[in-house]
């Protein structure tokens, strides 16, 4: 087996990509795939409260590079899905106890045994970032339709081309339909014009989220969700299944603009 | 497609955010300061006159963004029929 890595960043902070990383990764496993999530945010740990899996860490990320214990000893089982693994970071130290080297060993030996291995990047383009993007086969950045993390976004995506891990991916996420149609939310369509790389989410501002995050329960996993529908829709399309992007994602009037968009992209590509 | 208010004729701040953007994203890109673009198009504009006579007030000089590069794109209208050769 060679697993694919799948590396979550953004730049700026808050924009959700420790949930999105939850929600893919738990989607992935959900399909039925073999799926370990890693959080790279040394000193900064979060994946393991929003998964719900605090209370079962025994040895992190920083444990494995220091040797302390085997890879499959840090990895922690998801208590829903049987296929679904995470590996903590450390809290009490900081980016500089792992270097970009440590995660690719790490992550070569991970692709020996998943399908799918999902990597939340802390923010910033420091070492974190670059320890983060090491190992990735792929680079998804998540976005807000909002000035700043647009930027961000923005140069983030040239500095995965510069470490040759580009063309990367966009998710825009909080997506608010109503302020989208005032003219007072930037579209996913007006995102892509300006950032010109390929779309692979759209999930909708939603409060349902935070609730999820409190109980540590992936929303991808609530069948009813639409945004866990949005999740479970991202992990379809990184498999390379084709998705279409549905109506009820907020963009009705914009949806022709975002194929068209994509279409003119795929057209200077070839 | 323009959007509702478009249509009404009002800006709205998405349309002012996507035009800033536009901007900021261009001069990010190509690690040039806004600053240095009025710079750039002052020497353009010597550099030019000295050849030929331009109209100085109606020069533009801006980056135009194409998928995920930049074109630097300079209209420098001139004012007459270029000179007889001969006064050099």
């Amino acid at each position: 087996m060679t697993g694919r890595v799948i590396t979550i960043t953004s730049g700026k902070g808050g924009v959700g990509k420790t949930t999105a990383t939850a929600n893919i990764s738990a989607a992935l496993a959900a399909m039925g795939h073999k799926v370990v999530c890693m959080d790279a945010d040394i000193g900064l740990r979060n994946l393991d409260v929003v998964l719900g899996l605090e209370n079962r860490i025994v040895y992190d990320l920083v444990d494995v590079v220091e040797g302390r214990c085997k890879v499959r000893q840090a990895m922690i089982r998801d208590k829903r899905l049987e296929e679904l693994y995470l590996i903590p970071a450390a809290q009490t130290r900081d980016k500089n106890a792992v270097a970009p080297k440590d995660m690719v060993r790490i992550c070569d030996e991970l692709r020996q045994d998943f399908d799918y291995i999902v990597i939340d990047s802390p923010a910033g383009i420091e070492r974190g970032f670059k320890n983060a993007i090491a190992p990735a086969d792929e680079v998804v950045i998540i976005t807000n339709p909002e000035v700043s993390a647009v930027r961000d976004a923005d140069r983030i995506i040239g500095l995965v081309e510069a470490e040759q891990k580009g063309p990367a991916k966009l998710v825009v996420n909080r997506i608010n339909t109503d302020m989208v149609e005032r003219g007072d939310m930037l579209a996913v369509a007006d995102v892509l014009e300006l950032l010109a790389v390929e779309l692979v989410g759209i999930v909708p501002d939603d409060t349902a989220v935070l609730v999820s995050t409190n109980k540590g329960a992936p929303i991808a996993l609530e069948p009813k969700s639409k945004t866990g529908q949005a999740f479970r829709d991202i992990a379809r399309r990184l498999t390379g299944e084709e998705v279409p992007f549905s109506a009820s994602n907020g963009n009705n009037g914009f949806l022709g603009r975002i194929s068209k968009l994509m279409k003119s992209k795929e057209g200077r590509n070839a | 497609m323009p959007s509702l208010s478009e249509l009404l004729g009002r800006k709205r701040s998405a349309s002012t955010a996507k035009d800033r953007l536009r901007v900021v994203l261009i001069h990010d890109r190509s690690a040039l300061p806004p600053g240095v673009m009025d710079a750039l198009r002052q020497e353009l504009i010597e550099v030019v006159a000295r050849h030929i006579d331009v109209d100085r007030h109606a020069v533009r000089v801006e980056m135009v963004q194409e998928g995920r590069s930049a074109t630097l794109q300079a209209e420098i209208p001139i004012k007459a029929a270029p000179k007889h050769p001969s006064s050099e």
